[in-house]
């Protein structure tokens, strides 16, 4: 604390004290950076060959994924990202069918949503993970001490452990490619590989922009949601799809930021620690008046305890 | 009657002790396998529950019953009613050593415990859980001074150590001596923050899982979580000390405290009473009770925590004869105990649904073994230092 901070700090204190003060916390903003780039998945156009995976290991330095290439058995259960995989695609029937009565598989990829406010970074004791100017939801293990928090705190249940680490583990999960795209013309490994330009990596601005043409353009084709531009505040991953999302592992979530609730009763409740120290104040008043009830009243009790 | 705390000085090898040694060994090996091959080795946890036991009960719960600390400091020194001081100084050694056992319990349970000191230096003030573990920081330092006059009391200027230690004796001595000086005048200053610090973690320890808004069921996710969180910790003080007193003057045969206890009690009716009243105006305000019939696990664990654990002790209370009976006022301490202990574990363990994977948890046996041993832990060191300190009040056919 610098000694400007340490003034405040006495002043909001000594105000709050006497009673001026009321309860009021700041409002809470959005901390979204702007101009961040996000990432649109068109699941109408995913045809399942999992490239993206493979191409997250590599770059990744993950273990290569299971069963590589090979989605006879693969789709057969949903998979989760994890340690080893920080993206998976898993194989929804919707009911709908072909021509020849098959039943129609929708693909969906899973990865980090990269939230524009996300409840990770909010819940982190440490601060080891944070939202980066480009959008990338960054961790850094040389703060984590593995207190799990960030997996309790997000609502698309992404961050994975390394429970069979004894000493360092770490938290792992997307990294939005975050060296590559913070090099000029840079992309995410998935999106680059991806042979069907089912990913498309750009400002979120943009892929917002370029969702909402396509569902223009293609009446019928989707169906009138854009998962991720409202969720949660929004993500930098979007997707569209064909089928509604609820069917196909995306969880409903609400509109409002995920930290905004916690950080508000936080804020109002300790800024510049204004309710520890008048409650210090008031103990402080009471302790003095009943010791002086007391003292009157009993004066060889006073020597009595601590 | 009169404030005289004393040791025990009583055998120390009993049974109850050797059942405490065996619990401690079996959770020791358990520790020693999750140190060896991971958390994964030991315990039940994954990707989708990252919190389990360790968290719900020797965390959450064990801050909540550590309570008794700061709420008989409040009574009898800051609200100045001395005549609750012979049981304060239990309440702190139970507060103390739940704090230590709590930090204990957190290096098992983090993945890199040996990085435990990083968020001293890298704060973020959104994060409830900073706050907490701040303030636990702060307030176990506050409670290890708070102790110090009472080793003082028994040891100044008697510090006699073992062997090649015995060099230190002088040292020590006029540590202690400094020391109780010191603390003789601010005293004062330690008291005020315990209860400050105690209010502000035990009331964020609920504001924890307000950030998983959407994976903890609506008959516990509520704004006014922090609230209830200060309000039952509050309420579950001296029941605690009910509970310690009874169970510690039956098994050391000392004087039964009656005269403090049913008093205490009628404080509590009022606690729990206001407790009761959040938490049922919370389920109307909220419309949550339209949850309580769905007959799942969740359900029932909600119903039993509120009947069992909150409505029961605080009928029972209501009557005279109840309150001032031993026997009954015991039952009703444990079953708020428990009602509280019950809640904590809702809103950490059962309450979490995870909402993609919808996965379940049941702890492993490893962190059962682990928060055993660590209870055992704490009621060894507890039951070794009421034997050599100044902690109990002393009864009279074994003190006088």
């Amino acid at each position: 604390m610098n000694r400007r901070q340490f003034f405040k700090f006495m002043g909001v204190a000594g105000a709050a004290a006497g009673g001026a003060s009321t309860v009021r916390g700041e409002e809470w903003c959005s901390k979204a950076p702007p101009d961040s780039m996000g990432c649109l998945v068109d699941l109408t156009r995913c045809v399942g060959c999992r490239k993206c995976e493979e191409a997250c290991s590599q770059v990744n330095g993950l273990p290569p994924p299971e069963k590589e290439s090979c989605d006879c058995v693969v789709f057969d259960r949903k998979r989760r990202p994890d340690e080893n995989a920080f993206t998976v695609v898993n194989r929804y029937f919707s009911g709908k069918l072909t021509d020849l009565d098959k039943p129609v598989p929708t693909f969906v990829k899973t990865q980090c949503m990269h939230c524009q406010d996300p409840a990770c970074v909010s819940a982190c004791i440490a601060a080891a993970l944070s939202k980066q100017s480009n959008g990338a939801v960054k961790y850094d293990v040389s703060k984590c001490i593995g207190c799990r928090y960030c997996m309790v705190a997000c609502p698309f249940e992404i961050p994975a452990y390394e429970y069979h680490d004894p000493l360092t583990p770490r938290v792992r999960k997307c990294t939005f490619c975050y060296d590559r795209i913070s090099k000029e013309g840079g992309i995410p490994g998935c999106a680059a590989i991806c042979p069907v330009e089912a990913i498309t990596f750009g400002k979120r601005s943009d892929m917002l922009s370029l969702a909402k043409k396509r569902l223009r353009e293609n009446p019928g084709k989707y169906t009138d949601h854009i998962y991720g531009e409202k969720e949660v505040g929004g993500t930098a991953w979007i997707y569209i799809s064909s089928v509604d999302f609820h069917r196909l592992g995306f969880p409903s979530l609400p509109h409002e930021p995920v930290p905004k609730w916690s950080e508000t009763i936080q804020h109002s409740l300790f800024s510049y620690l204004w309710s520890p120290m008048a409650l210090f104040g008031i103990l402080a008043g009471i302790m003095h008046k009943s010791g002086k009830k007391n003292r009157e009243g009993r004066a060889k009790e006073a020597s009595d305890g601590s | 009657m009169g404030h005289n705390p004393r040791p025990l000085r009583k055998k120390f090898w009993t049974p109850g002790t050797l059942v405490m040694l065996f619990f401690m060994i079996a959770g020791a090996l358990a520790v020693i396998a999750r140190f060896t091959w991971g958390i994964g080795c030991v315990s039940n946890l994954s990707n989708a529950r990252p919190w389990g036991l360790w968290v719900g009960v020797d965390v959450a719960a064990g801050v909540a019953l550590a309570a008794g600390g700061f709420t008989t400091a409040a009574l009898a020194h800051i609200f100045g009613r001395h005549y609750y001081e012979a049981v304060t100084r239990p309440a702190l050694l139970t507060a103390l050593l739940g704090y230590t056992f709590v930090v204990l319990g957190l290096f098992v349970d983090i993945g890199r415990s040996w990085a435990i000191w990083k968020p001293l230096f890298n704060w973020n003030t959104n994060s409830a859980l900073f706050e907490v573990a701040m303030c636990v920081m702060v307030y176990l330092t506050v409670l290890y001074i708070e102790f110090i006059p009472i080793v003082a009391e028994q040891y100044k200027g008697k510090v006699n150590l073992w062997g090649g230690f015995s060099v230190f004796n002088g040292f020590f001595n006029r540590f202690l001596k400094i020391a109780d000086a010191i603390l003789d005048k601010t005293m004062w200053v330690f008291i005020i923050a315990g209860v400050v610090l105690s209010c502000m973690h035990q009331s964020s320890l609920g504001t924890l899982m307000l950030i998983a808004q959407t994976k903890v069921h609506p008959l516990w996710q509520t704004p006014i979580l922090p609230l209830l969180f200060l309000v039952s910790a509050f309420s579950v003080g001296y029941p605690m000390v009910v509970f310690e007193t009874t169970l510690a003057s039956a098994s050391f045969k000392g004087d039964s405290e009656m005269s403090i206890l049913a008093p205490l009690t009628r404080i509590t009716v009022f606690l729990l009473g206001l407790y009761m009243a959040l938490k049922l105006g919370d389920m109307w305000a909220r419309g949550s009770y339209r949850y309580l019939l769905d007959g799942n696990y969740q359900t029932h664990s909600f119903i039993v925590e509120m009947f069992m654990g909150v409505m029961v002790p605080w009928g029972m209370l209501l009557f005279k004869k109840i309150r001032e009976s031993q026997r009954g006022v015991f039952i009703a301490s444990v079953l708020i105990i428990f009602g509280v202990v019950l809640n904590r574990i809702n809103v950490f363990i059962v309450a979490y649904t995870p909402p993609v994977s919808q996965t379940t948890y049941f702890p492993a046996i490893g962190e059962i073994l682990v928060t055993l041993g660590l209870i055992a832990g704490l009621m060894f060191i507890y039951r070794f230092i009421v034997t050599w300190l100044p902690v109990l009040n002393g009864s009279k056919e074994v003190c006088s």
